[in-house]
């Protein structure tokens, strides 16, 4: 099989998968409850959303890991599980994708902020992504991707981290950007250029964006992105921002909405098209419907 | 003044060390703590509101300048105790039941200490009743809910519903925030207001009280 950047390369359009935290909701999740507790106690329900968004034709499943540091684990209580945690998240993709698809092992931020404006060393940040990213190395995931980063200094020491672990492992990483009158800009401060070259610097394979944007504002921001590296880049869009109608919380882009703006992310130039919240199997059939005209 | 200038300029460069210093010289210098904390600190960490409400400055800027706004607070606080400077209102801060994201909720309670509120900060991952028993004990003015995930949002809907009940008058006021919350929400969910970022809530709660 081949490997993810080779397919890249060879100028291959890879489709991501969709939501995990909506998903797990609908199967018994409880607000409050830990969402990766779910790898120990519901492997079934993570092996169903496996296998949702493999018949739905995605090439890369991500693990149910996004809160997997150590760090993010303490504040339920279970620092105790961590590994145990990462290891069955990606058992339980692998046990349905079997090599019909790539595992990417999902690490979310730490929860910390840095010092000096946080108050957390940065060797703390680093000990978490590596312990994480670790266990999710050896139990097999084909890339690792940071995601939902604001901090370029954190998802800088997260991809230090793999790199020092494993030469192999490919690593992307994707930041969430808000529009502001002057371009995009993380939450801390971080714009699409600085990004791209903070992240290229410690080695990141693959880069771009997730959640924050509906479908529309990720066609911009990987526009920007293509114009100041060359490296691949992914998106993985939310189906828009979240709108209360009649009482239910909604994402109000259909996939329909999504199929009809990927020519626009095609001739950009993304490698990797997925979705963040608010998507579902069927935006992830759509994307899958299109990308395969192109072949 | 130009001390009180100084330590409103410290405080926006987030230089928590100079400001804690030159607060000390002004309280020797026999500044009144309400002057201290009116044209030094508070002008400052007004400044700082503005820049950030308009996209000028980011995230760390703030949290600097909220390390070095305490760091003045501290100095001034067991003095405008023992002058019995009224407080500006009482406040009751959290992160819904669910959810343990609490960085725009910290930034809040810190804004709203330094704007001269008594804040009482329950935490992340709160108890609906917890936010209910709080107000209803403590007198609050104002309740100030916050959720980042879209699946705990609903449970602001449900404490303001549980707050209507217990205070049937209207004497508590309702504020929400958080990444996903809009407007159209806190008006569907029945706050009293809404709050797109941490300046704009301080800015909101004024206004309520």
């Amino acid at each position: 099989m081949k490997t993810i950047l080779e397919r890249i390369k060879a100028g291959e359009i890879l489709v991501g998968d969709g939501a995990m935290g909506s998903m797990l909701f609908q199967r018994g999740l409880q607000r409050g409850d830990c969402p990766e507790k779910m790898n120990l106690d519901h492997p079934e329900v993570i092996e169903e959303i496996a296998r949702f968004y493999l018949e739905a034709g995605a090439d890369i499943i991500q693990t149910n890991t996004f809160g997997g540091t150590v760090l993010r684990l303490k504040e339920y209580g279970l620092e105790g599980e961590a590994d145990e945690i990462n290891k069955r998240a990606v058992e339980a993709v692998r046990k349905v994708v079997g090599d019909k698809a790539y595992i990417s092992g999902s690490c979310g931020p730490s929860g910390k902020m840095l010092l000096p404006y946080g108050d957390a060393e940065p060797e703390l940040l680093y000990e978490a992504f590596e312990r994480q990213t670790r266990v999710l190395i050896e139990a097999g995931v084909d890339i690792i991707c940071f995601e939902t980063m604001t901090d370029l200094r954190e998802a800088a020491i997260a991809i230090e981290s793999v790199k020092a672990l494993s030469k192999d492992t490919p690593v992307m990483t994707t930041m969430t950007f808000d529009k502001i009158p002057r371009g995009y800009f993380t939450v801390m401060g971080t714009n699409i250029s600085s990004a791209a070259e903070g992240l290229k610097e410690v080695g990141a394979d693959i880069i771009g964006s997730n959640c924050g944007n509906g479908i529309e504002n990720m066609i911009e921001i990987a526009r920007e992105f293509r114009n100041v590296s060359d490296l691949p880049i992914i998106i993985q869009s939310n189906a828009g921002l979240p709108e209360v109608r009649e009482g239910h919380l909604i994402y109000p882009e259909t996939p329909e909405f999504f199929a009809h703006h990927l020519a626009a992310m095609k001739s950009v130039g993304v490698s990797i098209i997925g979705g963040c919240c608010g998507t579902t199997p069927n935006h992830i059939r759509a994307i899958r419907r299109i990308v395969d005209t192109w072949k | 003044m130009e001390l009180l200038n100084q330590i409103s300029e410290y405080l926006q460069q987030g230089d928590d060390e100079k400001v804690f210093e030159l607060t000390g010289i002004a309280i020797k210098e026999g500044i009144s703590p309400k002057e201290i904390l009116d044209d030094g600190l508070l002008a400052g960490i007004g400044i700082i509101g503005k820049q950030f409400k308009n996209h000028e400055i980011f995230l760390p800027d703030v949290l600097l300048a909220a390390k070095a706004m305490q760091a003045g607070l501290n100095q001034i606080k067991p003095l405008l105790e023992r002058d019995k400077i009224p407080g500006m209102g009482k406040i009751v801060l959290g992160t819904v039941k669910g959810d343990v994201h609490d960085i725009g909720k910290n930034l809040v309670g810190i804004m709203l200490k330094g704007a001269g509120y008594d804040v009482i900060d329950l935490g992340k991952d709160v108890a609906s009743e917890q936010f209910v028993e709080t107000a209803i004990i403590e007198k609050a003015n104002v309740v100030g809910l916050s959720a980042l995930l879209t699946t705990t949002m609903p449970v602001m809907k449900e404490i303001i519903s549980m707050l209507k009940e217990k205070d049937p008058e209207g004497n508590i006021k309702t504020i929400i925030g958080g990444a996903p919350v809009t407007k159209n929400i806190a008006d569907e969910y029945g706050a009293d207001a809404y709050a797109f970022d941490a300046a704009n809530a301080i800015d909101q709660i004024k206004l309520l009280i």
